[in-house]
């Protein structure tokens, strides 16, 4: 792979890798969609794309393969959309390409891309845009010619020209504020759309009468500029939002969508939502729980380590409970349905999120708190304004109401309503360059405010796959020949293997075989091997040196020395100068994981965390979270796996690994797409900066206030100051955004560092990451 | 001034012309993956979007 080499978790890969091969080709050709003319649309998502050079090795691996009339590569929602040309084709080979170039796939489900497509408001702002950006340069070009003397006849023509303009413009484009503003009205509040609303309708309506009367002074371009800009900062604003909810929608789905029925010796495939207590299932190798399940026959490893965070995977032995989502390793499983989907492990889960959820709503976003103070002060003012020439000019209505109106159409929030959009957005997208993808601006807002980190331990902390840590098998033969076992599973403890021992000769391995549950065995130069659990290879090896492990796998020639070989769980890499950081920022980090203490202790020293708490169950951390925040603290959080989800709602705000549990990643306001834990404190560094930024462009706004609003109030602004003053303020304000995509000089280089910064090769990866023995 | 009445259509003509060439490149797919674009100038091969 060129620099395209996604950092992507490399369980979510491995995971994907058996996925795509299981037989369930079934729900893979459902996702497809039939065009008129017989052609047939799938629309993959492809999370690894990142560069143009990804667009091109994708689109030139997919053009060739049978049946594809055309692939294209979409850069922007990380979205493959391929055309076959007949219903037969089959997909498959499709998925297996991407796979096998290192982009892993998985079919969109075309309910949830109509909907995002409905939802889309991004396509509607930007024609919004497009027309007050129209009838802003026209409207300009005829008030540039009144302003530079235009008299009597040709000012009133004019003057009328822009009012046919701007008046079904601000109608049309403007729709976006006067909802909002009447919404907020309805509920009794106020949003700066009120104050935006008024003062477009007061600037046009007085205007109109204005150039009916031949008046001299119209604000039709004071009217649609300020239409226009407020609509580039809503128009950034939305996208930022569609495309990093795309993105994580994105990401593989894990959880299962149907469920293979086992009924009177035959097999069907059913649909999530038709799976009843007492039916029969069966899950392949490399499936997941469709739903709460008794395992009835088969013998399997499971791994639950996204369902309840412990590291270690599970034997699953007839009679076992098993929740919805655990998956399942090694070989298929016969289980009997204990719940539906409405009522099992992951529906409770998605309540607990629910409810969670709940306290997140009362925050309330910079620009709405600075709403607040502004809109009375503005209307207070104007007000004031209009009071005092009444007085003072001894009831002349007319002059008084129209320096009302000015007082509100100079102090329309302009720069106000570009001060937060424009720092969020290229805060995103600097963030989206380091792989982190955001969902909405508040949760930058948030991400300033945290003094509390709680981590999740597996799959967070540690990447959630095993490492070789030592081993006692003999080099040379034995070590090859273990090797060569190890590659004949795709367990993540073989895998383990094949990467931790030296790579040596091929043996010719024969009539090997995957025990499930137990390991591997073959015949290797005519003797039997094992690796595996310790105790099913101590059946044919003798009794190695010193006390014999529990833990660990082992490894024996029939009759030979029985080997160990010790298993750690690797930690994330940077996860230690990660946790550094964040102590350095005034942060207090915490552990909170629901495995047993050992394991979690030992990660805790590892990274010197003096706080850590093992054994908690998801109610256990929202519980932890909400302490928290009642002493006063702001949380965030930092987790992976399903029992993460509902804490991951619960938080101030919230971090996933892309390798997240579907719940997770959609709980989660950042989803971090790489393998390095850095992310954290480069997303918290940055969302400090950008804080900054979004005060000091507030101070600008008020400052300019502090100038204009005088002026106003004298009854001293013209249509064409006002015109000056409110441009010049908002490319201020843009202007002093920009500084944030203005990278840092120091530190900073591994995060900040482009796409051309990939993965280092995986030994070299596993030498640089810490470990612990597990 | 009878100039004006020329000029002021023509104005708002080349205009809506601008406005109508946005909307057809809005509707015909152009804006849908602008980051792509970016990168695609770049590639040597011929290349249009799809509608």
């Amino acid at each position: 792979m060129s620099c395209c080499s996604p950092a992507y978790d490399l369980a979510v890969a491995e995971e994907e890798a058996v996925a795509s091969a299981d037989p369930q080709r079934e729900e893979l050709r459902r996702a497809g969609r039939g065009g008129e003319d017989g052609t047939v649309t799938y629309v993959f998502s492809v999370p690894a794309i990142h560069c143009g050079a990804c667009l091109a090795t994708v689109e030139r691996a997919l053009t060739p393969l049978p049946g594809v009339l055309s692939a294209r590569a979409n850069l922007t929602l990380r979205r493959v959309t391929v055309v076959l040309d007949r219903a037969e084709v089959s997909p498959v080979p499709i998925v297996e390409t991407l796979a096998r170039i290192g982009f892993p796939a998985t079919p969109v489900d075309l309910g949830d891309l109509d909907q995002l497509g409905r939802e889309r408001q991004s396509t509607r702002l930007l024609i919004a845009l497009a027309v007050a950006g129209f009838a802003a340069a026209n409207i300009m070009l005829l008030s540039v010619s009144v302003w530079s003397g235009a008299q009597a006849a040709t000012r009133d023509l004019f003057h009328l020209i822009s009012a046919l303009i701007a008046v079904p413009t601000v109608a049309f484009s403007g729709q976006v504020f006067f909802r909002s503003a009447f919404s907020a009205l309805r509920a009794g509040r106020l949003n700066m759309d009120v104050p935006i609303s008024l003062a477009l309708l007061l600037a046009l309506g007085m205007s109109l009468a204005e150039s009916l009367t031949g008046g001299t002074e119209a604000y039709f371009d004071a009217a649609v500029t300020l239409t226009f800009f407020l609509l580039v900062g809503r128009y950034l604003d939305q996208r930022m939002r569609e495309r990093a909810r795309s993105a994580v929608l994105g990401i593989a789905r894990l959880a299962a969508k149907g469920a293979t029925r086992v009924e009177g010796g035959s097999l069907s495939y059913i649909p999530l939502d038709e799976v009843e207590p007492g039916m029969i299932l069966r899950v392949p190798a490399g499936g997941r729980m469709p739903v709460d399940a008794r395992v009835l026959a088969g013998e399997s490893d499971l791994d639950r380590s996204l369902v309840t965070g412990e590291s270690a995977p599970v034997l699953a032995t007839p009679g076992m409970r098993v929740e919805a989502g655990v998956l399942n390793r090694t070989g298929p499983l016969d289980v009997e349905a204990l719940t539906d989907t409405r009522h099992s492990f992951l529906a409770d889960i998605m309540a607990m999120m629910e409810a969670a959820e709940t306290g997140r709503g009362a925050y309330v976003r910079i620009a709405d708190r600075m709403a607040r103070l502004y809109a009375p002060a503005v209307h207070i003012l104007a007000a004031a304004a209009f009071l005092f020439w009444l007085i003072a000019s001894g009831g002349d209505w007319y002059h008084a109401l129209y320096t009302a109106i000015a007082v509100l159409i100079v102090t329309c929030p302009c720069a106000l309503g570009l001060a937060v959009p424009v720092v969020h957005v290229i805060g995103a997208s600097r963030l989206f360059e380091a792989g982190i993808l955001m969902k909405d601006g508040s949760a930058l807002e948030r991400l300033a405010e945290i003094d509390t980190v709680l981590f999740d331990k597996t799959g967070t902390l540690t990447t959630g796959t095993p490492r070789l840590a030592a081993t006692d098998i003999a080099e040379g033969r034995d070590s090859d020949a273990a090797r060569a076992l190890a590659a004949r599973s795709t367990h993540p403890a073989s895998r383990a293997v094949v990467e931790g021992l030296p790579e040596g000769a091929d043996l010719a391995v024969l009539d090997a075989r995957e025990v499930p549950g137990c390991g591997v065995e073959a015949k290797i130069d005519g003797r039997l091997a094992r690796l595996g659990r310790p105790s099913w290879v101590a059946e044919i090896g003798s009794p190695g040196l010193g006390a014999p492990e529990t833990s660990g796998l082992a490894f024996a020639f029939s009759g030979g020395r029985t080997a160990h070989v010790a298993l750690e769980e690797a930690l994330r890499p940077d996860a230690a100068s990660t946790i550094a950081a964040l102590e350095r920022a005034g942060l207090v980090p915490e552990l909170l994981s629901g495995d047993a203490e050992a394991p979690v202790r030992r990660v805790a020293e590892a990274l010197e965390l003096a706080r850590f708490r093992s054994g908690q169950t998801p109610a256990d951390k929202i519980a932890r979270i909400r302490a928290l925040q009642a002493g006063g603290a702001r949380v965030m959080m930092v987790g992976d796996g399903l029992n993460d989800a509902p804490s991951l709602a619960a938080a101030d705000v919230s971090m996933a690994p892309a390798s997240a549990c579907d719940a997770g990643r959609l709980a989660a306001d950042f989803v971090f797409t790489r393998d390095s834990l850095d992310a954290v404190s480069f997303a918290f560094t940055l969302a400090r900066r950008a804080r900054a930024l979004v005060r000091q462009n507030f101070a600008l706004a008020v400052l300019y206030n502090a100038v204009a609003v005088p002026l106003a109030m004298a009854g001293l602004v013209t249509p064409l100051i006002a015109a000056i003053a409110m441009s010049a303020s908002s490319i201020l304000v843009v202007a002093n955004s920009l500084r944030l995509s203005v990278k840092d000089r120091a530190g900073r280089g591994a995060a900040a560092a482009g796409p051309a910064q990939a993965l280092p090769p995986r030994t070299e990866r596993a030498a640089r990451a810490p470990a612990v023995a597990a | 001034m009878n100039v004006l009445l020329l000029l002021v259509p023509i104005a708002l003509l080349l205009g809506l012309t601008g406005l109508g060439a946005f909307f057809w490149a809005l509707r015909s797919g152009q804006y849908d993956d602008v980051d792509g674009a970016a990168w695609r100038i770049l590639e040597d091969e011929a290349d249009k979007p799809d509608a």
